[in-house]
């Protein structure tokens, strides 16, 4: 055996394996995926900076004036320069109220698919991996709960939870409540997906190997199963991301979201709704539009990710 | 039985495996005459194994696909659990042991699988997957300690231990069966089951890992459990062997015994189907029809239906293993009694 | 002229990382009823040859160079149109799993019948009755109840059968077994290999049988091609292949067979792996495997080579016979 050649790819490292990686060279050429991958980023960027590249703090009532209220963007004849994508109804610069309202929802959706995640990962591989009569108590309880849409689910709840603990509180708690109950309507898609995996990745010998050296079950689920479950999970995970972004711009919308005193992108589509038709589009149409591709984006790195990662389509 | 107990490392007695193959309860239920019934059906893979295996020696289990011999390796591992009978290890019955009491027994036995491709996770590098058990079975090892047996043994198999850090991937098939056997071979054991090691591999690698598995028993006084379905192998490589045919043991011997003068009609059919080099026809016996499910079992002797001495007897007696006069032990009334 | 005949065949496939050469000089002939064996390990090429003979390579991967003479046509350079009358119709392909080739929601004999109907007009019951004829001649007890079945009712070595009847449906001059009996049990392959040889004999049907496994292809073949990395290294009559191999390569492949009657010793053990298709080494492919090599083997590629009715790619045949020569005289010696 050749030693020389051995130590010089031993000096290979991690950044150059994925440099040679199938999942670096198909990112190289799509373009989809890297516009799409662009845009994310961008939003991500304006969410974590929001505070720092906002001309003004939409939650600070001190910097709003009423007199400014429903100006248009400041490309049109009636536009104020000093705010560039209009106001609202409210007179909040719209441009800013963009930025922290895409914030708000980028954070509810990923903690919320976060938390569904997380449930769905351990009750996937748990019934996955111990199979019989766990299996099939767990999957009927998905089943269930996948029978009531999340619509339902989460209006029921934050409805009651609105009724009996009043306005005030729900508003200061409104953002952990969506992440809640999103996050809890939606598990059974995770359980399953992992659940399904497992299934598959628990035929294989190298379980039975960790097995025969005695490891114990959470051991072998966490260390060995779990980690060749990945690829599915990041898959759905993008896309649950999206719809998690969807629901709560929903549940906003009919007024059981965010409180409009720190809007998300949902509740600020919802707030302008009632000027449309008085002229002011921009308060709708320019949220919803930022609303549309970050979903859209997003959509289109899940289904970049699902061809890539998908082994039947894989060819080296 | 001529076998002495008390050289004998591991017992199988009387060891039965079923599989239910009806789903769970809900599918089960039949609706029957105005009545709901449960009705349930079982694959037989085993059905009353008595086996032993010698300190030191490299018993084989042959067979045809479906004959049960996974099946007895995975039970031998606890792998699966037997429908009855038990597996005793040094006298110490280890079937029925909870995973605490076991833990000293799974140091000593341990497993070598078929699929190169699969039995190595391939999330995790090659010292990982090595260190892993070493650090398991000996958790007071420091980490330096745990470093140089994965060395040594990685050394041993004749893999270069600066290819710790890749994964699984980057090997061929022949590589990976040796990182397989060095997993094995970590925890220093005693007993080691081979469940077709070298049927995925080609031929040129073949002899090396058998080598491999060869050198390994002379220097650590192993014993294996070796199965497999390639008879040429076994003779190479076995001291005794055991064809199953149907989750019955049909005949045991030494290998000298069994390739000179195979007893049973099946061994025999068996032993005629190799193919050798320098043959210029193929000339097998031939068997009639076709290896029946394992659902439903014939009654008697499982092999009687294909056998050309079959009589009544065969169809309603199910043979036992008796020791023939070349010392060999065969389940089969034709020989017993003489018409064979 | 011979029945198939190809000519410096090579067969490139693209990849990312650049075009790999799957098959490099392929050169032989076959003639009518001429059973030969294709042997090598995985990876050597031999299954890639098996499909471009009938022009059947997927994509990536293309005849960059050199014909396929069948009957005086380059099925190289044929339309779908042309080489669909010859698929199947006069060069039929039988594979290792016979679920690929069958459909399993189709029941035997509609596709024994629309493979029939296909190539030739006959009336669905002429069809039926040929068909028919065919399961008899592969051993297949009742097979009208057996042409009513779906595949997934018959047992593995029953399937195989019936891929070699509907392998044989057209009266093929070329079968192309790609590993037919690697799936299957001993026992049952014996039957297989054994029906097979019996077919081919009767039907005057050239075989052309890919496998891994010297002890098949020593019993149903008279040629046999050694494939390596690629490359035919050593062709010759199988007896002569067998029993006085002459490439390293295949000697090593033969030692390393555990042997009937020899037990408890050391294999003979050819160290390393085969290269992969990506990094075939300039010269000789197999030179870092060999004990023999020599400084002009990691220079030139070696070409053939006649010795004895053999003919080897190695630089060191003649060296090699000249001391299996003297070992055998000094045997002799001894003897005396």
């Amino acid at each position: 055996m050749n030693m020389t050649a051995i130590v010089e790819e031993q000096t290979v490292s991690n950044w150059q394996r994925f440099r040679q990686s199938h999942f670096w060279h198909s990112f190289c050429i799509d373009k989809v995926a890297q516009i799409s991958f662009l845009v994310f980023v961008a939003y991500v960027i304006a969410a974590l900076l929001a505070p720092l590249m906002a001309p003004f703090d939409p939650y600070d009532p001190g910097s709003i004036d009423i007199m400014n209220s429903e100006l248009p963007p400041s490309w049109q004849e009636e536009g104020d320069a000093t705010f560039w994508l209009g106001t609202d109804a409210q007179g909040r610069d719209l441009w800013s109220t963009i930025l922290y309202g895409t914030r708000v929802s980028l954070m509810i959706g990923i903690c919320a698919v976060m938390l569904q995640a997380f449930l769905g990962i351990c009750i996937g591989l748990v019934a996955g991996y111990v199979g019989g009569k766990v299996d099939s108590l767990l999957m009927r309880l998905a089943d269930v709960q996948l029978s009531f849409s999340t619509m339902m689910v989460a209006i029921i709840v934050l409805a009651v939870f609105q009724a009996t603990f009043g306005t005030q509180l729900y508003q200061e708690l409104a953002m952990v409540m969506l992440i809640l109950v999103i996050g809890i309507a939606e598990w059974p898609q995770y359980a399953r997906t992992v659940r399904a995996s497992v299934l598959a990745e628990k035929e294989k010998e190298y379980v039975d190997a960790a097995r025969v050296m005695g490891l114990r079950a959470p051991r072998i689920m966490f260390r060995h199963i779990l980690p060749n479950t990945l690829s599915p999970i990041l898959v759905i995970s993008t896309v649950q991301v999206a719809n998690a972004i969807i629901s709560e711009a929903a549940l906003s919308f009919l007024g059981l979201g965010m409180p409009v005193s720190q809007p998300s992108l949902g509740s600020l589509i919802s707030s302008g709704f009632e000027y449309i038709f008085s002229g002011s589009w921009w308060i709708t149409v320019i949220p919803g539009l930022v609303l549309i591709v970050l979903v859209l984006v997003m959509n289109l790195l899940g289904d970049w990710l699902r061809d890539v990662l998908n082994p039947k389509l894989y060819k080296g | 039985m001529i076998v002495q107990l008390n050289e004998s490392l591991l017992q199988i007695r009387d060891l039965y495996k079923r599989f239910s193959i009806s789903g769970d309860f809900l599918d089960q239920l039949r609706f029957e005459g105005g009545k709901i019934k449960r009705h349930q059906e079982h694959v037989h893979a085993i059905n009353g194994v008595n086996l032993d295996i010698l300190k030191g020696e490299a018993l084989c289990v042959v067979g045809e696909s479906g004959c049960g011999k996974s099946t007895v390796a995975r039970t031998v591992m606890g792998l699966l659990n037997p429908s009855s009978g038990s597996i005793s290890y040094e006298g110490q019955r280890i079937d029925n042991m909870s995973g605490k009491a076991l833990m000293p027994y799974r140091k000593k036995m341990q497993m070598i699988f078929q699929n190169p491709y699969a039995s190595l996770n391939p999330r995790m590098t090659v010292s990982e997957t090595l260190a892993e058990p070493v650090q398991f079975h000996n958790p007071k090892w420091s980490g330096a300690e745990v470093r140089d047996k994965v060395h040594e043994v990685m050394f041993s198999v004749g893999v270069d231990p600066s290819w710790g850090v890749r994964f699984p991937h980057e090997f061929s098939g022949g590589q990976r069966q040796r990182i397989s056997i060095a997993r094995a071979l970590a925890v220093d054991p005693e007993f080691i089951v081979a469940d077709e090691p070298i049927s995925a591999l080609d031929v040129s690698i073949q002899a090396q890992v058998l080598n491999l598995m060869m050198d390994a028993q002379e220097q650590r006084d192993l014993t294996y459990m070796f199965i497999t379905h390639d008879l040429s192998v076994v003779e190479h490589f076995g001291t005794r062997v055991a064809v199953m045919y149907l989750g019955t043991l049909c005949e045991l011997g030494t290998s000298e015994q069994l390739f000179d003068s195979p007893r049973h009609p099946y061994t025999q059919a068996l032993m005629s189907a190799i193919p050798k080099l320098a043959d210029d026809r193929p000339n097998h016996i031939k068997l009639q029809g076709e290896v029946p499910t394992p659902v439903n079992l014939p009654s008697g002797c499982v092999f009687h239906g294909r056998c050309p001495y079959a009589d009544d007897r065969c169809k309603q007696e199910i043979p036992q293993l008796i020791v023939t006069d070349s010392g060999t032990q065969v389940a089969c009334h034709a020989v017993e009694e003489g018409r064979i | 002229m011979a029945l198939l005949e190809v000519n410096n065949l090579e067969v490139c496939f693209g990849l990312r990382k650049g075009e790999v050469k799957a098959l490099r000089n392929i050169d032989f002939k076959i003639e009518r009823g001429e059973r030969i064996g294709i042997v090598g390990e995985s990876g050597a090429g031999k299954s890639v040859l098996g499909f471009s003979i009938i022009n059947l390579i997927s994509q990536p991967g293309y005849v960059s160079q050199g014909e396929v003479m069948f009957e005086g046509q380059n099925l190289a350079k044929m339309n779908h149109q042309q080489l669909r009358s010859i698929r199947g119709n006069r060069i039929s392909m039988i594979f290792q799993d016979p679920m690929m080739t069958l459909n399993p929601v189709l029941t035997i004999g509609d596709q024994m019948v629309e493979c029939l109907m296909e190539h030739r007009t006959i009336s669905k019951q002429d069809a039926r009755n040929i068909a028919v004829q065919k399961l008899q001649q592969v051993y297949i007890p009742s097979p009208e109840t057996r042409l009513d079945q779906y595949p997934h009712e018959l047992s593995g070595g029953m399937r195989q059968r019936v891929v070699i009847a509907i392998g044989l449906l057209m009266d093929p001059d070329i079968i192309i077994a790609d590993e037919p009996t690697t799936a299957l049990d001993v026992t049952i392959q014996a039957e297989i290999m054994e029906l097979m040889l019996e077919l081919c004999e009767r039907n005057n049907v050239a075989l052309i049988l890919i496998t891994h496994d010297l002890g098949v292809v020593s019993q149903v073949t008279q040629r046999t091609f050694v494939m390596y990395a690629g490359r035919i290294i050593e062709q010759g009559p199988t007896k002569e292949i067998i029993n006085d191999a002459q490439h390293p390569y295949t000697q090593g492949l033969i030692n390393a067979l555990p042997q009937m009657g020899v037990r408890g010793k050391r294999l003979h053990q050819i160290r390393g792996a085969m290269p992969s298709l990506q990094s075939v080494p300039v010269g000789c492919a197999f030179r870092e495997r060999c004990d023999y090599a020599i400084e002009n083997c990691s220079h030139n590629v070696p070409d053939f080579t006649e010795s004895g009715g053999c003919k080897v790619a190695c630089h060191m045949v003649a060296e090699l016979k000249r001391e299996e020569q003297a070992v055998k005289l000094e045997i002799k010696g001894g003897a005396q």
